[in-house]
């Protein structure tokens, strides 16, 4: 943030925390960023949370990184039945 | 347990046995390992042999000579606590000659002690007193009329214990058990012969000598020269009960040593497998917040935080909880609430706030103060690992040959095993560190970090990826473990990822500021050195890349085969009691008990089947996404066991406008903390004296809690939540936590073997402990990851979006001291303000300078989020560009200058990176003042007229 930037809205910190989730998982290649941030998202926000972001980006309001915005659409589509959820990547249980 | 002291073999046991030997003492044949002392064997036989400067915490010293011995065949009377047994030595430890001598022995030391025992704190409870019996000393026959220590000035600067030289017999037991055991070096014998005396660094009394307070001197004292005041005050103890200790994640056990209901002194307990009797200044002396008068023991309401407290009884408390929680989520929706577990809890209590939310409230709505924490080690280690948890146990470190600490300062966080791993180095141990700070480990008393890289905050990930840059360029990596253990395709990726220009230490220097050579030297030495372990804390989790540093380091463990054996390993220092247990019981929005995420269909029915409802599939929130939804209207109302979310965690004006928007807020808590200003209800909690459950430390060691006391408020915490379930129609029918444990064990598949009665007879157990590993697993992934293949992760370096400017030109970091403990409700309301009564901000003589600040100045601390003040500590310790401080004070509030950036994964907060300005002030700011009168407004409790 530069000096005079002030704290974040909470809609700005939604949209933050997707393009931060993003950059940390985009040393892969483009489709697999995607996927993990898509998996990422799923396993870790609230339905509340993916709501707001879907609606922020619907209504254009959302300014997300490319990686960011094909996961959320990625993920949107799933939410909808649109696209297979990945088997095992969320929901694995601990193997000991 | 009834009171006795603890056997005292007299030395310590061998620890690395060679072959062993056959011996006779007094007739009977023992066989021991080579090297044990004549001493332990006569002990280990049931016998003992008289002694005073020997104890078998410290090696041996052979200066009272006192312990004298016959050995068949040797001239002369060795002492039995220096000779070492050999093999057919006959020995014989009593003899007419050698009570002889040993009378003559004690003769002379009590000819310069005072016989005032009936009237001394140590009667009954002094070894001197009972070797005086055991050798039958009768008469002192050089009488009391010449030169004598005795009359010498008490010193009683230190809050917890006397030093009275009058009854010191100069057997240095303090002195080995301070270089020793604690590692400090902060007592010596002044003077020589006759003027001999146990000096406190130069003399300077105790509490303004480097003494740490550890107890370890006290605990060594033969007579009552070193006495605990609270023993001076009370008399000695007539019961024992052991348990563990409710600071820190070392998870200490202790001997609560009672004379009825009262706490008399905690000794710490020479089984305890986590700290083999020793402790810190906290768990041994910083017990007496459990009676503190601020304590809240009756319930109370009120309508709006703008009113006074209303102390009400507890079905009335209760009752309103419930009905609370019920208004709410029938007017504002099933996700309209929420709650949080402690970290400071036990297990027990822990495993059922959670299952009061998920099967009570019906949501996954539930968090723990893990998340602002150690939350990204979760998700680092399970992705990299497959599971949420440190290797190795403490006792690892003994096999160590290379110590890289990063982001932690083990001698004031986890004081105890610092010890264990100072004592580490001083037999040859490397130790590389890696901090923006110089801690104490770079440089103390017989340990020296063969390299420390004081790196700029916020370049953790930078900084390990140049690492292990340098450990592939040259080819310095383990490949046969590789290629065995882990996914060999994932590390090729990992490896060219990390080969890369960008990533030599040469091309990230500008980032850290960490000279390449440096950090050349030490990838080499944590690659080539032989048993590598790391150890970190806070400084790698509480960044905005906390889970990628973690799995950078997992990263570097794996490449170079440090993983699966003793002495190696990857551990985390937790910073609560039970931050393990508290993960480990399914606190998080996402996960059950023994991290099984909630969208797994087969976990969720069978906590379906066991709690007979159906569960929510969909992660929960986390506690800065709950107080995001409070201030957006969407959640109103919250149960907080155990933890003050508005001191410790970020952004504190933001965290009070969520509790503010919220219509129920329920603090269960021993104190009216921070987070209470803006509560409606106070469940008034127990301490960890005054209950009975589990406790899991950093090395996922399960040890007991015991109740020593009855709780002063009438219930443990977990039997409170038992009485909010009732009233929420749910059918717990717990009389005893062990059923509760049971309940864990049979749903939690790393717990299975895990009960009251198995940790009743082995002391305490390491999960996993199941079928596989009945006894425990002390040492993880063996043979094998827990996942199957070790994952090597790419951790591309992102920086810190909170960047230093014009306006906010220096980085804060924030950490903790020795004396205080989190937010310091505890501790602050101890004699440990003694040492450190308010947070100081060091800053580095050159930024001081250029503001005009003198040590000691009242400074102004601004950043982005928020202004306070505090007084300055001018220090080279930080670096130019850094300040420090720490957070155990409410009147500074740290947290109103740090933001609401967080880790990316986990959403753990960035403490340890805040941009600010430091400058000039006149005293408290506005805010803190308003906050002050904020606060005293809202702790205002209601006088109830007598009725007539």
């Amino acid at each position: 943030m530069d000096d005079d930037a002030m704290m974040m809205s909470n809609q700005d910190r939604l949209i933050y925390m997707a393009n931060q989730i993003a950059r940390n998982l985009s040393a892969a290649s483009h489709g697999m960023a995607v996927e993990a941030v898509a998996d990422h998202i799923a396993s870790f926000w609230a339905p509340r949370m993916r709501a707001q972001i879907f609606a922020l980006q619907a209504e254009g309001r959302a300014n997300l990184t490319p990686v960011a915005d094909a996961a959320i659409t990625l993920l949107r589509n799933r939410d909808a039945g649109l696209a297979a959820r990945p088997v095992g990547a969320i929901g694995q249980p601990e193997q000991q | 347990m009834s009171f006795s002291r603890e056997t005292d073999h007299g030395t310590p046991a061998v620890i690395t046995a060679g072959k062993s030997v056959t011996l006779t003492i007094d007739g009977q044949s023992v066989t021991l390992p080579e090297g044990t002392s004549i001493m332990r064997a006569a002990s280990l036989l049931g016998g003992s042999i008289p002694k005073l400067c020997a104890t078998d915490s410290v090696e041996s010293f052979g200066s009272c000579r006192l312990c004298l011995v016959e050995v068949e065949g040797r001239i002369g009377y060795p002492a039995s606590c220096t000779t070492p047994v050999a093999e057919g030595m006959v020995v014989r430890t009593q003899t007419e000659r050698l009570k002889t001598l040993r009378r003559g022995v004690m003769e002379l030391y009590i000819s310069d002690h005072p016989l005032d025992c009936l009237t001394c704190a140590a009667n009954g409870d002094c070894e001197l007193q009972d070797q005086a019996g055991a050798v039958g000393l009768r008469d002192v026959r050089y009488g009391y009329d010449g030169a004598t220590n005795m009359g010498q000035a008490k010193d009683v600067s230190n809050p917890y214990f006397d030093f009275d030289p009058s009854k010191c017999i100069v057997c240095s037991r303090c002195v080995r058990a301070c270089n020793e055991v604690q590692g400090t070096f902060a007592l010596t014998i002044e003077g020589m012969g006759f003027e001999s005396k146990v000096s406190a660094s130069q003399g300077e009394g105790f509490l303004r000598s480097e003494c740490v307070s550890c107890g370890a001197c006290v605990q060594a004292c033969p007579t009552a020269s070193l006495i605990e005041k609270k023993v001076v005050e009370i008399g000695t103890p007539d019961r024992a009960v052991v348990t563990t200790c409710a600071y820190c994640g070392v998870g200490c056990t202790f001997r609560a040593e009672m004379r009825g209901e009262e706490l008399v002194r905690m000794v710490p307990w020479k089984d305890g497998k986590a700290n083999r009797g020793h402790s810190c200044v906290k768990g041994r002396f910083a017990w007496g917040y459990a009676r503190h008068q601020d304590r809240i023991l009756n319930p109370m309401i009120r309508a709006s935080v703008d009113e006074p407290w209303r102390e009400v009884s507890w079905d009335e408390a209760i009752a309103h909880v419930a009905s609370e929680f019920r208004r709410i989520q029938a007017r504002y929706g099933r996700n309209s609430v929420g709650g949080i577990t402690s970290s400071r809890c036990t297990n027990e209590e822990t495993f059922l706030v959670q299952k009061l939310i998920r099967q009570g409230f019906g949501n996954n709505n539930v968090d723990t103060c893990a998340r602002v924490c150690h939350s990204p080690t979760g998700y680092g280690l399970k992705t990299t690992f497959g599971t949420s948890a440190g290797t190795q146990d403490f006792d690892s470190v003994m096999q160590s040959d290379v110590i890289m600490v990063i982001g932690a300062n083990p001698t004031d966080g986890h004081p105890v095993f610092a010890s264990r791993m100072k004592k580490r180095l001083r037999q040859g141990a490397k130790l590389i560190v890696i901090d923006p700070r110089r801690i104490d480990l770079v440089k103390s008393p017989h340990v020296e970090a063969t390299h420390h890289l004081p790196l700029r905050p916020g370049t953790n990930v930078a900084m390990l990826t140049a690492m292990a840059h340098v450990i592939v360029t040259e080819k310095l990596y383990d490949e046969p473990f590789i290629r065995a253990r882990c996914d060999w395709d994932e590390f090729e990726d990992w490896a060219a990822f990390v080969a890369q220009p960008a990533r030599s230490p040469e091309a990230i220097e500008p980032l850290t500021g960490v000279r390449a050579d440096d950090v050349r030297a030490a990838a080499r030495l944590y690659a080539t050195g032989g048993n590598g372990a790391i150890y970190y804390g806070l400084g790698v989790t509480e960044h905005s890349q906390g889970s990628s540093t973690v799995m950078a380091i997992a990263n570097l463990a794996m490449a170079t085969g440090n993983i699966g054996r003793e002495g190696v390993g990857v551990n985390p220092l937790r910073g609560q009691n039970n931050v393990q247990g508290a993960c480990d019981m399914g606190s998080f929005p996402h996960e059950y008990s023994g991290y099984r995420h909630v969208s797994d269909d087969a976990t969720r029915k069978l906590f379906e089947d066991a709690w007979g409802v159906a569960l929510d599939s969909e992660p929960g929130l986390r506690i800065p996404n709950m107080l995001d939804a409070a201030t957006e209207g969407a959640f109103k109302a919250i149960f907080i066991q155990g933890e003050d979310i508005l001191q410790s965690d970020p952004n504190t004006h933001h965290v009070a406008a969520g509790l503010a928007a919220m219509e129920c807020v329920v603090v269960q808590d021993l104190f009216l903390n921070e987070t209470a200003n803006y509560a409606h209800v106070f469940l008034p909690g127990s301490t960890f004296l005054e209950k009975d459950g589990t406790f899991t430390n950093a090395e996922r060691r399960i040890q007991r809690v015991r109740k020593v006391m009855a709780p002063l408020n009438g219930y443990g915490d977990w039997e409170i939540v038992q009485l909010v379930a009732h009233a929420m129609g749910l059918d717990w029918t717990y009389d005893h936590p062990s059923q509760i444990m049971d309940e864990i064990a049979a749903l939690t598949p790393t717990f299975a073997h895990v009960s009251y009665d198995a940790l009743e007879a082995l002391g305490s157990l390491q999960w996993p402990a199941n079928n596989a590993a009945p006894l425990g697993t002390p040492t993880m992934h063996l043979d094998g990851f827990a996942r199957g293949k070790g994952k090597f992760v790419v951790t591309d370096y992102v920086p810190t979006d909170e960047k230093t400017g014009p306006r906010f030109p220096l980085l804060l970091t924030t950490g903790r001291i020795l004396s205080h403990y989190n937010v310091g409700a505890q501790t602050r309301r101890t004699a440990n303000a003694a040492w450190h009564p308010e947070d100081r901000l060091e800053i580095h003589p050159s930024d001081a300078e250029n503001r005009g600040i003198k040590d000691g100045d009242w400074v102004s601390l601004k950043s982005r989020a928020g202004e306070t003040t505090l007084r300055a500590l001018i220090t080279d310790r930080v670096a130019p560009g850094v300040v420090y401080t720490t957070f155990h004070h409410p009147e500074t509030q740290a947290n109103v200058i740090t933001t609401d950036f967080s880790d990316w994964a986990t959403n753990c907060p960035e403490y340890k990176v805040t941009a600010v300005q430091v400058g000039l002030s006149n005293g408290p700011s506005d805010w803190q003042q308003s906050y002050d009168a904020q606060a005293r407004h809202s702790r205002r409790i209601a006088v109830v007229e007598a009725s007539e």
